[in-house]
């Protein structure tokens, strides 16, 4: 069992009279790559959001390191070691990108709610803020307020908060939307170089950026897995290859 | 970056040294006294600078628009009035110096329990709901006796004998410096804050709910405590309050405070920590001032309040900082011309503007008061056409040079932050 | 008996009157997302409108003019000044308002004078409309209760029948998509903005001679009709209804009922002494507290309904 990082049992979700996710079960093992791809419209920001605890699920169950966590509060699910970054970038625009990440960081180095611990004077917290910046290739860019970025390095500073704080499980919701092929690269290596060692869960669009990355793959049609396996296999899948005619041909 | 920071320190020095010494500049040796009025200002202006910066807390710092909040300064100020009683009575052995810090703890026990209802929600709600505790304790406020005095209030002695530094407390001056020294105490204790994991996620939680959750903060947590702290120090205010005016009466919890804090937080500049300390300076400066001049006080105020909301939301700081590059860069010169240019018609039309609202305003309320409209000495007939028409011309003319001077000075402020722009980076 | 349905009576009109308010407000507020702080002055510009107008003209004209003026205060308003500020943001668009508040509340005295205008009832509709009880219900506030489910029913025509009103009525609950279909929202926005203000406008008409026609009427009346609109809930004029009476009734009945906390554990014998803050609460009447009611009732309801009674969007 606790070789399953993240699964989903009979996950369905209804908005009113609209079913969107259909008795979706997954098993996502430690360690893997998995990528969910599928038409416009399949639900797959839908899953993300019920897994992250936005919305609440209809029924069915969602268990994360072997525990439940359908129900929960989002900021609870994030300790237990899940963490996203959003298909519409979602940062502190107004705060600079070290302060970005260093807020990224707080609590899981054990700050909590603190109004009595001076930031600045926080060696650690500072040291370990500052190499991730560099990690990132935003170290030049380090006073500037994050909504002034351009839109690949708010894109790469947001997969950095959502790695920062050690989860374990890491959801990007189409990480490398509206990039330029060579943006896309550096996107898909810096995804690589940060989620060793980590479950990574991606939504994409770019059939490229998942063939590269992902070690399997699972197509949503109409809030239904039709298929779950390794690249090969869905590629050949003739289901697969109806509900998404062409897009595979890449 | 450093630089920036050294100068700002040594600005906000200066204006301490300022606050210290004006009560000394306006001597009157005749009497061997400061002049009450200046002193009184002062005073106010401390008091006001405290419930700008509390309230900032929420709106700049944590984006949360209160309508409330000069409940907790009231609560700061009743809660004192009764102690000073009981100190007065013998019961209460502390030291005057130390009373503000019981009505900041008065203010933050309220702010708890308020503070718990009113950020269960978000934005409108949110404003809503402290909407509904202002009405609330306001009409309480006039209802329960024992507590609040009803419409008179409740009154007391602040010499109540007891002081750290020996002091009695009866001059006025005395209880300017302590005033002035619990504001700069206050000050200095609210931008520690903004350097704390919890100033930090505040700002963060203003910026983006829903990132907070995902770096593992509940941002409804980091809302309620900053609604308390900032009650706390709201409730300063009000214990400083309660010992200068020694009478505290339900306008210290009403909305018109709660409005005044609101203004003078937003005209100084909600993104910068000091804009709410301006704002509390020159918005005193200004009511105590155009006041005795003019009872369209209000007016005056909505409609700059307006103007700021629509053509510069951070405020006057907004404005100055927004100067900052051009000139570190050493540009400012190209702008001196503009803004002369920009000035005379703007000085046109406000006048013209003020013009036409005091001439409305004797027509009326003037009338009712017996009191007739003088300029330079000479009396002028509301009545009369000319005026009007003087006015009148004076604000569309005036306008209308305004907006084309205002142009052009757009275009010249454009051209040079275009100059000034960092080379495009390479993603 | 007789105090119960003088109560009703007047609990139903000012409810009525209350309602005519809060239903422009909570128009604006579903569609636009705005709260328009100053919904309440554009209610006493009405008032004071009404009674100019009505000096030359009558009272009748009047009520046409006073709330098509309205209409276009309300109009020049959102297309000079809410439209700039909303790329601004949401906080902004409250300040905005807010700061009306002031310029027409101090406009309104300069214009008029700090003193109460004799607005009076008009002639012809001052007399009983019938008695009981040894009192009579006035003839005007029939009349009242007349123009209010007048505009009810018109208003329900315009949303439900044609096909302005279900573009409105889309962007109530859909405002995004009622875009993304193309509709001129902008237009629809200045629409619906005037539109509330000529019910203010109308409310003020009405109600001016009901209350007093001064100065402070805006900041009496304001806070209830907030109260009432999120009571009643977002997107739902029924729950807006049922809030404006609910209200409405609350007002009416509390000064009369005599009560108060003590009085009711009185009969388990327990007994209060001394004079202190907790005696004063457990005493006083609620005839007193009444105009706490509708503030208490509106933060129960936030914290614990927050979508109001029948409301269909989070705010």
């Amino acid at each position: 069992m606790t070789e399953t990082a993240l699964s989903l049992r009979n996950v369905s979700k209804a908005f009113g009279n609209m079913q969107i996710i259909r008795s979706v079960t997954l098993d996502i093992k430690k360690g893997e790559r998995h990528a969910i791809i599928g038409p416009n419209g399949a639900g797959k920001t839908t899953l993300f959001n019920l897994i992250s605890g936005r919305f609440r699920l209809s029924s069915g169950e969602i268990l994360l390191n072997g525990a439940r966590v359908d129900g929960m509060p989002p900021h609870k699910i994030n300790r237990m070691g899940l963490s996203r970054s959003f298909q519409i970038t979602s940062i502190f625009h107004r705060l600079s990108v070290f302060e970005n990440l260093r807020c990224a960081l707080l609590w899981s180095l054990g700050y909590r709610y603190s109004f009595w611990t001076p930031l600045w004077r926080q060696r650690e917290l500072n040291a370990t803020t500052n190499s991730m910046l560099d990690e990132l290739g935003l170290g030049s860019r380090r006073d500037t307020p994050a909504g002034l970025l351009s839109y690949a390095d708010q894109r790469a500073l947001e997969i950095g908060m959502t790695i920062a704080g050690g989860a374990s499980v890491i959801l990007l919701d189409e990480p490398t939307a509206g990039m330029s092929n060579t943006e896309t690269d550096n996107a898909v290596e810096l995804i690589r170089r940060v989620s060793t060692g980590k479950t990574l869960v991606m939504v994409e669009h770019d059939m490229k950026v998942v063939f590269d990355l992902a070690d399997v793959i699972t197509v949503l049609v109409y809030g239904q897995v039709i298929a779950s396996g390794p690249p090969a296999a869905v590629r050949a899948n003739p289901a697969v290859q109806e509900a998404y005619l062409g897009a595979l041909a890449a | 970056m450093k630089k920036g920071r050294s100068v700002q320190a040594w600005i906000w020095i200066a204006a301490l040294v300022v606050a210290i010494a004006m009560p000394w500049v306006f001597y009157n040796y005749h009497t061997g006294r400061q002049s009450g009025f200046v002193v009184s200002m002062l005073s106010q202006m401390g008091m006001m600078t405290i419930l700008a910066l509390s309230y900032n807390m929420l709106l700049g710092q944590a984006g949360l628009f209160s309508l409330c909040h000069a409940t907790f300064f009231g609560i700061g100020g009743y809660a004192t009035i009764h102690f000073l009683n009981f100190a007065g009575d013998g019961a209460l052995p502390l030291p005057l110096e130390l009373f503000p810090l019981l009505a900041g703890l008065a203010g933050c026990a309220l702010a708890l329990v308020f503070g718990y209802m009113a950020t269960k929600q978000r934005a409108t709600a949110f404003a809503m709901i402290t909407l509904g505790i202002g009405e609330l304790m306001t009409t309480a406020a006039l209802m329960f006796h024992h507590f609040f005095g009803g419409e008179g209030g409740v009154n007391s002695n602040r010499m109540i004998g007891h002081s750290l530094f020996g002091f009695k407390y009866g001059p006025s001056i005395q209880v300017y410096y302590l005033i002035l020294a619990w504001t700069v105490i206050s000050a200095l204790l609210m931008l520690y804050l903004t350097r704390t994991p919890l100033g930090r996620m505040a700002n963060a939680s203003r910026d983006n709910f829903e990132r907070v959750q995902f770096v593992g903060y509940d941002p409804r947590m980091v809302r309620f405590l900053q609604f308390a702290l900032s009650g706390f120090f709201a409730g300063v205010g009000g214990g400083l309050y309660a010992i200068t005016y020694e009478i505290v009466t339900f306008d210290a919890l009403a909305a018109p405070l709660s409005a005044n804090a609101l203004l003078m937080a937003y005209i100084g500049g909600t993104s910068a920590f000091g804009g709410p300390i301006l704002g509390a300076i020159l918005i005193t400066l200004l009511q105590s001032g155009v006041s005795l001049m003019s009872n369209s006080w209000l007016v005056y105020v909505g409609v700059l309040f307006i103007t700021m909301v629509i053509f510069a939301p951070n405020g006057l700081m907004g404005l100055i900082a927004a100067h900052g590059p051009i000139v570190s860069a050493g540009r400012f010169g190209r702008l001196l011309v503009p803004y002369a240019r920009v000035l005379v018609p703007g000085l046109i039309m406000v006048l013209g503007f003020v013009g036409l609202v005091e001439l409305a305003s004797f027509l009326t309320i003037g009338a009712a008061q017996g009191k007739t409209l003088v300029l330079f000495g000479k009396p002028i007939d509301e009545h009369a056409a000319l005026p009007w028409l003087s006015a009148g011309l004076c604000l569309i003319a005036g306008g209308f040079w305004f907006s084309l001077e205002a142009r052009a000075f757009r275009k010249v402020w454009d051209a040079i932050m275009t100059e000034l722009k960092p080379g495009r980076s390479v993603a | 008996m007789e105090i119960v349905l003088v109560s009703l009576l007047n609990g139903l009109v000012y409810g009525m009157l209350l309602f005519m308010l809060a239903s422009g407000l909570t128009l604006i507020f579903s569609m636009m997302g705005v709260l328009n702080f100053a919904h309440a002055s554009i209610y006493m510009i009405g008032a004071y409108l009404a009674f100019t107008v009505s000096q030359y003209v009558g009272f009748f004209p009047a009520l046409i003019v006073a709330p098509l003026l309205c209409g276009l205060l309300g109009a020049a308003i959102e297309i000079w000044g809410l439209r700039r500020v909303h790329a601004n943001g949401h906080i902004a668009e409250l300040l905005f308002t807010f700061g009306l508040v002031f310029i027409i509340g101090r406009s309104v005295q300069m214009a008029w004078g700090m003193l109460p205008m004799p607005y009076r009832i008009p002639q012809i509709l001052d007399f009983p409309l019938f008695t009981f009880y040894g009192q009579y219900f006035p003839a005007y506030r029939g009349f009242m209760l007349l123009v209010s489910a007048g505009m009810l029913f018109a208003t329900w025509l315009l949303l439900k029948k044609t096909r302005v009103g279900l573009i409105i009525q889309a962007s109530l609950t859909h405002p995004q998509m009622a875009s993304a279909l193309g509709h001129n929202v902008p237009m629809v926005f200045t629409l619906v903005f005037a539109g509330g203000c000529v019910l203010a406008g109308l409310a003020g008409v009405i109600g001016g001679n009901y209350q007093t026609t001064e100065p402070g009427m805006a900041d009496s009346m304001g806070p209830i009709v907030f109260v009432v609109v999120v009571f009643g809930g977002l997107g739902s004029l029924m729950g807006c209804f049922i809030a404006s009476i609910l209200m409405g009734m609350i007002q009416s009945f509390a000064v009369v009922i005599n009560v108060s906390l003590f009085d009711l554990i009185k009969p388990l014998g327990v007994t209060l002494s001394g004079d202190n803050l907790f005696t004063e609460f457990m005493t006083v009447p609620v005839a007193r507290i009444g105009a706490l009611l509708p503030f208490a009732l509106m933060i129960l309801m936030l914290l614990f309904r927050p979508r109001g009674l029948m409301g269909t969007r989070d705010t």
